[in-house]
């Protein structure tokens, strides 16, 4: 104990140097956490958005990322469009003809169960119209089965909670076809709520905007997916924006629709010629007929079907978990940097106390006695900075915790630790223990004689 | 709880501190005893100690080459020379800091040439005190802690009332939390006897502790170290260039006569 303190009062004497190699290697070692911590929310946010609650992810031939990246973060642009016949072929005759009885079009589409029926068993088909924006952020046509089949979270039994209004639906007396639903970080950020309107533009952020505005009938309550940064619209509003219908070619055999819903200001859905769908999102009833249609999808001319968690899983192998190895190796360097500025300091002052260490000898210490006085000053150091930059970090952390979670859903405690973070302290002691031996050396070999007669 | 600069550094807890020797792994060289006298009152007996160094050009160069020199228990011995001839060597061959090319060194009946480095460190720590013509103490620990650390390093338990009253026996019992850089040259070299008395040594070896120190204060380092070695029975070797310091000693050695290598000069 009584060399611990010799080590702990000669840290204390030789203060200034002493405190910055201490808060060059706490720098190290908080950043080394932070990264830790950046590693396991981007990780855990990766891992709850895989939870989307369907198997399938059905677009246009392309890429499988692309369209994962499109249909379930709202990120990157969309391939292309499918047909809205696509979409009818996961349903039976039944709900075909409906189809057609309610948009109108050719009446021999109700005539046949859609080819993918029977995969889907129990299941549904979600349809996603993607290419528009409200400021930043993206705006999703969709259908009312969005908030009411879709479900969330670890255990994906969690529904779509409404912090303020209802749901989209089909059709209203209030607003017709031109229902929104904003995601909680839209409303937040944009700062609009139940009753108000917006425009959306085409194509891009910058994009011209469209003419016919959506009325905000309800803001999801956080959820820590990517439906949080989304404005879901309804999606017969979506076609009827200028320049959304696909053109006819007049070759196409339309009946015009007998269920369509009076609109007070005259507006028809699109007839489903003229309908086109980004994305379908499917889940089976069974599990297994996932594969079985993934393959089916995939063997088809014209779509392809991609499953989320193993895109996901694919991009975080292929790009982030590198990206974030390549951050915590540049974070371990810095620590070794850190490290070596300990063995700087501590080999620096040697020459001040080569009398010091003989004095002590000349007193009865051993050889291994100053080596050890020396050493102990290195694992102070790396002590009081590895505790120091350890909970540095966290608070730093716990700090935007907040700003963490709303972006990611992820919430951080202050004392939330990375399984890896409990390698920190003993590679930090090993790393002292290098940075000690060289001058602890040095101290061994102090020739008391010289020294003393310095 | 006291801040550190006021904290001894190992203040109380006299039972449950370790001794420098429980610390230690245990000693495997078999001529390492506790010091004893018991068949003899002889602290330190030397035969035959010749000592060289290595020359830059090559070859060696002899310092010390003595037959016989001897120091019996409380006998205080002053010893003079010429400068550079070998004075501070001598001592560090007494204190084990050296080791000579032959001969016998036998420190409080223990013989040294047969010891190992370790055996040597435990054996100065045991039974050598040392005083300084620089005083050397620890420039980043307060005087009390200094002395303290002389106990420590010295295989004993750390006898806190004893540093204190080694502290007031030098007249700074009111200066135990003062660092070195906070006393003056007079009170350091106090500081450092005090230091070098705190293992209870059998023997103390004094290289030149006055040459730094005001004549007043020299005064009072002398009255310290003799009366201090007297009251304890601890024999003294005290190396000096000043005339009026040997008149306080009964012995007078000349390193010149001691060592045969002057007699072939």
């Amino acid at each position: 104990m009584w060399l611990l303190r010799i080590a702990w009062r000669n840290f204390c004497y030789r203060s200034l140097s002493s405190v910055l190699t201490t808060i060059s290697l706490a720098l190290g070692v908080a950043l080394v956490v932070m990264v830790l911590a950046v590693f396991g929310i981007v990780t855990e946010a990766f891992s709850r958005n895989a939870q989307v609650g369907y198997n399938l992810v059905v677009g246009p031939k392309g890429s499988a990322l692309q369209l994962t990246l499109n249909s379930v973060y709202y990120l990157s642009q969309p391939i292309e469009n499918l047909p809205y016949t696509e979409y009818m072929e996961y349903f039976d005759a039944d709900t075909r003809a409906a189809m057609v009885r309610k948009y109108g079009g050719d009446p021999a589409l109700g005539e046949r169960d859609g080819v993918y029926v029977p995969m889907i068993g129990g299941g549904y088909a979600i349809p996603l119209a993607l290419g528009d924006y409200l400021g930043d952020f993206r705006v999703v046509g969709t259908t009312p089965d969005f908030f009411e089949k879709l479900r969330h979270g670890p255990t994906l039994e969690e529904p779509f909670v409404m912090r303020e209004g209802r749901a989209l639906v089909s059709h209203s007396e209030e607003y017709g076809y031109f229902e929104a639903v904003l995601g909680s970080r839209v409303a937040g950020q944009l700062n609009l709520s139940v009753g108000d309107q917006f425009s959306s533009t085409h194509g891009d952020p910058e994009g011209k905007g469209h003419g016919k505005k959506f009325t905000v009938v309800g803001v999801l309550a956080p959820t820590g997916t990517p439906n949080d940064r989304a404005t879901f619209v309804n999606m017969e509003g979506f076609y009827l924006q200028e320049n959304h219908a696909k053109p006819l070619t007049g070759e196409e055999t339309i009946v015009p629709p007998s269920e369509a819903p009076e609109d007070p200001d005259g507006f028809m859905p699109l007839t489903i010629p003229e309908r086109e769908v980004t994305s379908i999102l499917v889940r089976t009833g069974m599990p297994m007929m996932g594969v079985v249609l993934e393959n089916q999808v995939n063997e088809s001319l014209r779509s392809q079907a991609a499953a989320p968690v193993g895109e996901i899983a694919k991009l975080m192998n292929a790009i982030i978990g590198p990206l974030l190895t390549a951050l915590l190796v540049i974070t371990l360097i810095t620590c070794v940097v850190a490290a070596v500025g300990v063995l700087v300091a501590i080999y620096n002052s040697m020459n001040d106390r080569r009398r010091d260490i003989a004095v002590m000898r000349a007193l009865g210490a051993r050889r291994g006695t100053v080596t050890g006085v020396i050493l102990l000053e290195s694992f102070l150091v790396a002590v009081i900075g590895a505790t120091t930059g350890w909970f540095l970090a966290h608070a730093s952390i716990w700090a935007f915790s907040g700003l963490i979670e709303d972006r990611t859903g992820v919430q951080v405690g202050i004392l939330t630790t990375s399984a890896y973070e409990w390698y920190i302290f003993p590679l930090v002691l090993i790393l002292a223990a290098l940075a000690g031996i060289l001058p602890a050396a040095s101290a061994y070999r102090t020739d008391v004689g010289t020294n003393l007669a310095a | 709880m006291a801040s550190w600069k006021l904290t001894p550094l190992l203040h109380g807890k006299l039972e449950a501190y370790p001794t420098a020797a429980s610390l230690d792994p245990p000693d495997t060289d078999p001529t390492v005893t506790e010091p004893t006298t018991s068949n003899t009152s002889d602290v330190l007996k030397i035969s035959d100690v010749i000592k060289t160094f290595d020359q830059p050009g090559g070859g060696k160069l002899t310092v010390l080459d003595i037959p016989d020199l001897t120091i019996r228990a409380g006998e205080q011995m002053a010893l003079i020379g010429q400068s550079g001839g070998g004075k501070t060597t001598l001592l560090h061959l007494i204190a084990g800091l050296l080791t000579p090319d032959s001969g016998s060194i036998r420190v409080a009946g223990i013989e040294l040439t047969k010891l190992s480095e370790q055996g040597r460190d435990r054996c100065r720590a045991a039974t050598v005190g040392y005083v300084f013509q620089t005083f050397n103490l620890l420039p980043a620990f307060s005087a009390i802690e200094n002395i303290q650390l002389g106990m420590a390093f010295g295989n004993r338990a750390i006898d806190t009332h004893r540093a204190y009253d080694l502290l007031g026996k030098v007249g700074l019992a009111d200066r135990a939390t003062y660092r070195p850089n906070q006393l003056s040259v007079g009170q350091q070299q106090r500081v450092a006897i005090a230091r070098a008395l705190a293992g209870k040594p059998k023997l103390l070896l004094a290289d030149e502790p006055t040459a730094n120190v005001d004549p007043a204060s020299s005064d009072t380092v002398l009255d310290l170290i003799i009366g201090s070695c007297r009251d304890e029975n601890i024999a003294l070797m005290m190396v000096t260039h000043s005339m009026e310091v040997t008149k306080r000693f009964e012995r007078v050695e000349h390193l010149d006569k001691l060592n045969r290598i002057f007699e072939t000069i």
